[in-house]
Parts: structure tokens; C-alpha cells; sequence
């Protein structure tokens, strides 16, 4: 049994798109914050802080998850990735990405990171998604401004371009 | 929106949890935290520790049990939606767990921690009462106590004492010579549903579960041959579910629902019949 007391700061470690990482955290830190408090890890965002909007998604052990029902004494010795682990070199855009890019899939960008984190391990395990299941599957994400059909049109494309890199 | 301070165990064993509740009554258990965690950030819960129960070995398996489906408390809902042959062992089932919530927090949530939270609108307490299924709770006396439909007892709240620890939930397996259906209607998949209905029924008889009305799951069990007979019972139990207004939907609209999705789902179950 393990206790960590409540005005305690533990140190926290985990792999963070692929590099190890380590912070302090008090029990009732919240993974979102402690993403962007304590690592600086800006680029997850917070929305509603209670589960809904899904701004704040990331993949906990490659599984999509809200960072703000998340406690980061949770994930001690997992292995996450967010939105920054998203590039395969600086300057550079993934194919998911660069479909957003191209079809105008963001506006202000506020849910842009989580729907991303999403879409990247759903794309992994659905490489022929129909429109019905991805609109299915996005309604766990909230976007407030740029609408849904540029954003199902950017991961359709995206899933045709993935499946080309994977025949090549 | 942040939590107030509690003390944070991780434990290997049910017997430590026990040990936890016995010595402070205000220890909480959490989950997968989809519900625990707003309502902590929102102080809407203040425990003074919380006990994390998802690395207990002893409570992470699903198995087949004397004719039941056995989940363990550490079971996430994604992992018993993943389970192979899910439909065809428990269709009901299978029809449902798409529904609770999204995939994104279904990675998280557990399937007992959405039956220990008991909300009148939750789709696995649906389940749960439609089917007759079990729930294994552990007292810190060791004594075990099983509880069928009589477990909710009201919005959020069980018959559970607070000393009792949910270790599985058992749902019985499909049966030859029944059927079963299932069906929601909520502004977007993945909300909590405004009405849903399931239905399970024989050659003689179907039993009809409602969720979102009254303030617990609630069945009626249907004889009726005709669907006009079984139309008039579904009215009269509709007004007996004393249905309020709230933002979502008047309660006309939900006694509507209940007649219309209910006689649907009713017949689903008998066509389906194996
Ligand atoms: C955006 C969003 C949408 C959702 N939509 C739906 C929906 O449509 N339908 C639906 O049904 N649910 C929905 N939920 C709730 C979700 O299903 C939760 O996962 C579930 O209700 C709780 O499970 P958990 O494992 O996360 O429990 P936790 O949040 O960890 O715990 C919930 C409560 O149960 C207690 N508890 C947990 N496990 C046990 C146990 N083994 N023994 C005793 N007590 C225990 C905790 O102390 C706490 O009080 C939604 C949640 C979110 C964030
Ligand atoms: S900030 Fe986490 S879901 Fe909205
Ligand atoms: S791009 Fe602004 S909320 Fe989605």
C-alpha cells in the first residue's frame, strides 16, 4: 500500500511522447494542470475542467482519455502522449494535422489538440471509418466555432491518406 | 474548478481498502473517476482520502461464472466492450455499454463505478435491473451481501452501506427462448439518455426496464398477446413513473417516449427471440 498525504507534493514520473518526464504533484493535482503547470505542456488545453468538451483528451497507455478526470498521481509510470508528440520533426506536420490544415478543420484551435489525440489512435484501429462512426466517435468532443463538417471531411481524408502511406 | 485536499492511497488488496474504511469512514473509492473527479473538482465531494482500486489484480478480470458474465470492480467499460463474443453471450448488454458515455471516457470508466453511482439516467443500472443481475459487495466484516433489482434505491443512492465495497457485478447470460432489445433516444449519442428501454422477453411474456423517468430503473412485466393490449398497459404504467420537467425534456414529452420506444422495444425483443 502506497499513501501519499494530501499536503504532500510527490514526484510524479512518466513518459511523455517518448521521453521521460517527472514533476511534483499534491493527490488533487489534476493531470491537465499539472501537464501545463509543472511540465509546461501547453498545448493540451482546458475547456470545461469537468469531462464534457474534451479539449483537455490525451492517450493514457495509447487510449484516449479526459487529462481532467485524470489525477497525475494516476499515471505515475504510464506511458501519455499529447498533442505536442504529434509531429514527426519540428517544422513539420502530421497527416492528421496537415488534413486539418487543409480543410480548414480549426478556427480558434481551443478543441483542435484534444480531437487530435482522438483521431490519431482512432485512425491506428480504423483504417476505412464511415462518416456515421466518426461522428459517433467525435461526439465526445465540443467545438464551439468551427462546425463538424470541415472536421469529419479533415479526418476522412486523413484516414485515405494514412491508408496510402500504409500501401506504399 | 479544483479539488480540496484528500489523501491519496493506492493499494494492492481488497483487505487494505477494508483496513482504509475502517479506520476513517470519510475515505472514498475511486475508480476509473469519470463521475468522482467533477464531482471533486466541484466540491461536490469532499473526502478526506481517496483509495484508487484500479491496480488490485484481484478485481481487474470479466469471466464466466455459473451463468453469469462476472466483471470486476477494476473493469473498464472499454475493455468489457472489447470482450470477445460480448453479443452473443449477452446481447442486451452489448447494446447498451456503446451508449454510456463516450468512447473517450469509457477508456476511463468502470462498469461498477457506474453502478455504485446510481444515476436514474445511466445505461449499465438499466441493465443491470432488466436482466436481474447481481452485485457482489464487501463488508469489512468479510461477510458477502448480494443484491438484485432492490440495489437502487433512489437518484444516486443504493442500498449499499458505506462500508460496502462493490467487488463485480454479475449479468446472466443469454438464454434460448428469449429476446432482448435495446434502444435510447438523448439529444447526442453519448449524452445521458432523456428515456431508455430494454426489454427482455419470452413466448409468454416480456419485462420491460425504463431508464431516465422515475428516479431508479423501472420495470413492468407484460403479458399482453396484442400490441394495442400492450399499448394501454405501457400508458398506464408511463403515468405511474411520475416523470418531472427538467431542462432536457417536459415530462409529457418523457411519457411519450415511454409509450412509443417502449411498445418498439417490446417488439424488438419478441421478433428476436432464439
Ligand atoms: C462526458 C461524460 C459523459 C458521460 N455520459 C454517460 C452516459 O451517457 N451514461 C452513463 O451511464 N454514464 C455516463 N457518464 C459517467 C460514466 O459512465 C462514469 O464512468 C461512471 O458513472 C462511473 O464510473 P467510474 O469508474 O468512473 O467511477 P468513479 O468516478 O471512480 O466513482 C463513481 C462513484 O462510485 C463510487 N465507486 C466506484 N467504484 C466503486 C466500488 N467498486 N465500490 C463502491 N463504490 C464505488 C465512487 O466512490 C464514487 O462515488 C459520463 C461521464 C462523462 C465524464
Ligand atoms: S477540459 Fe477536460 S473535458 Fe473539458
Ligand atoms: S476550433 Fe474553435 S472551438 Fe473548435
Amino acid at each position: 500500500m502506497h499513501r501519499v498525504s494530501a499536503d504532500t507534493l510527490y514526484k510524479v514520473k512518466f513518459e511523455l511522447n517518448g521521453i521521460s518526464v517527472e514533476g511534483f504533484a499534491e493527490p488533487r493535482t489534476l493531470l491537465t494542470d499539472f501537464l501545463r503547470h509543472q511540465l509546461g505542456a501547453t498545448g493540451t488545453h482546458v475547456g470545461c475542467e469537468h469531462g464534457v468538451c474534451g479539449a483537455c483528451t490525451v492517450q493514457i497507455d495509447g487510449e484516449p482519455a479526459r487529462a481532467c478526470l485524470t489525477l497525475a498521481v494516476q499515471v505515475d509510470g504510464s506511458s501519455l502522449k499529447s498533442v505536442e508528440g504529434l509531429t514527426p520533426e519540428p517544422g513539420r506536420l502530421s497527416i492528421i494535422q496537415e488534413s486539418f490544415r487543409k480543410h480548414h478543420a480549426l478556427q480558434c484551435g481551443f478543441c483542435t489538440a484534444g480531437i487530435l489525440m482522438s483521431l490519431d489512435a482512432f485512425l491506428k484501429t480504423h483504417t476505412h471509418p464511415g462518416e456515421d462512426e466518426l461522428r459517433e466517435y467525435l461526439s465526445g468532443h465540443i467545438c464551439r466555432c468551427t462546425g463538424y463538417g470541415p472536421i469529419v471531411a479533415a479526418a476522412l481524408d486523413a484516414a485515405a491518406k494514412l491508408r496510402e502511406g500504409n500501401d506504399a | 474548478m479544483k479539488p480540496a485536499r484528500f489523501d491519496y492511497y493506492n493499494v494492492e488488496t481488497i483487505d487494505q481498502v477494508h483496513k482504509l474504511i475502517a479506520d476513517n469512514p470519510d475515505v472514498r473509492v475511486i475508480a476509473g473517476g469519470q463521475t468522482l473527479v467533477p464531482m471533486l473538482s466541484m466540491r461536490l465531494a469532499r473526502p478526506s482520502a481517496v483509495v484508487d482500486i484500479m491496480r488490485i489484480d484481484q478485481l481487474s478480470k470479466i469471466d464466466e461464472k455459473a451463468g453469469s458474465i462476472r466483471v470486476g470492480a477494476a473493469v473498464r467499460q472499454a475493455a468489457l466492450l472489447a470482450w470477445p463474443r460480448l453479443a452473443e453471450k449477452q446481447p442486451l448488454l452489448a447494446a447498451a455499454l456503446p451508449w454510456v458515455g463516450h468512447a473517450q471516457t469509457r477508456n476511463r470508466g468502470t462498469i461498477c463505478g457506474s453502478i455504485a453511482h446510481a444515476d436514474p439516467s445511466a445505461e449499465l443500472p438499466l441493465v443491470l435491473v432488466a436482466l436481474n443481475g447481481v452485485v457482489r459487495a464487501f463488508k469489512q466484516t468479510g461477510k458477502t451481501s448480494s443484491a438484485r433489482g432492490r440495489l437502487f434505491v433512489g437518484p444516486m443512492t443504493t442500498a449499499r452501506s458505506d462500508d460496502e465495497i462493490i467487488e463485480a457485478v454479475l449479468f446472466p447470460l443469454r438464454e434460448n427462448g428469449k429476446g432482448y432489445a435495446f434502444n435510447e433516444f438523448g439529444r447526442r449519442h453519448g449524452d445521458f439518455a432523456i428515456v431508455s428501454c430494454a426489454a427482455v422477453a419470452d413466448a409468454k411474456e416480456v419485462r420491460l426496464t425504463v431508464g431516465g423517468v422515475a428516479d431508479r430503473p423501472a420495470s413492468i412485466q407484460i403479458q399482453a398477446a396484442s400490441d394495442a393490449e400492450a399499448a394501454l398497459i405501457l400508458n398506464d404504467f408511463a403515468w405511474s413513473l411520475q416523470a418531472r420537467d427538467d431542462l432536457h425534456a417536459s415530462a409529457e414529452y418523457r411519457r411519450q417516449l415511454v409509450r412509443q420506444m417502449g411498445l418498439r422495444t417490446i417488439c424488438e425483443a419478441r421478433q428476436c427471440i432464439a
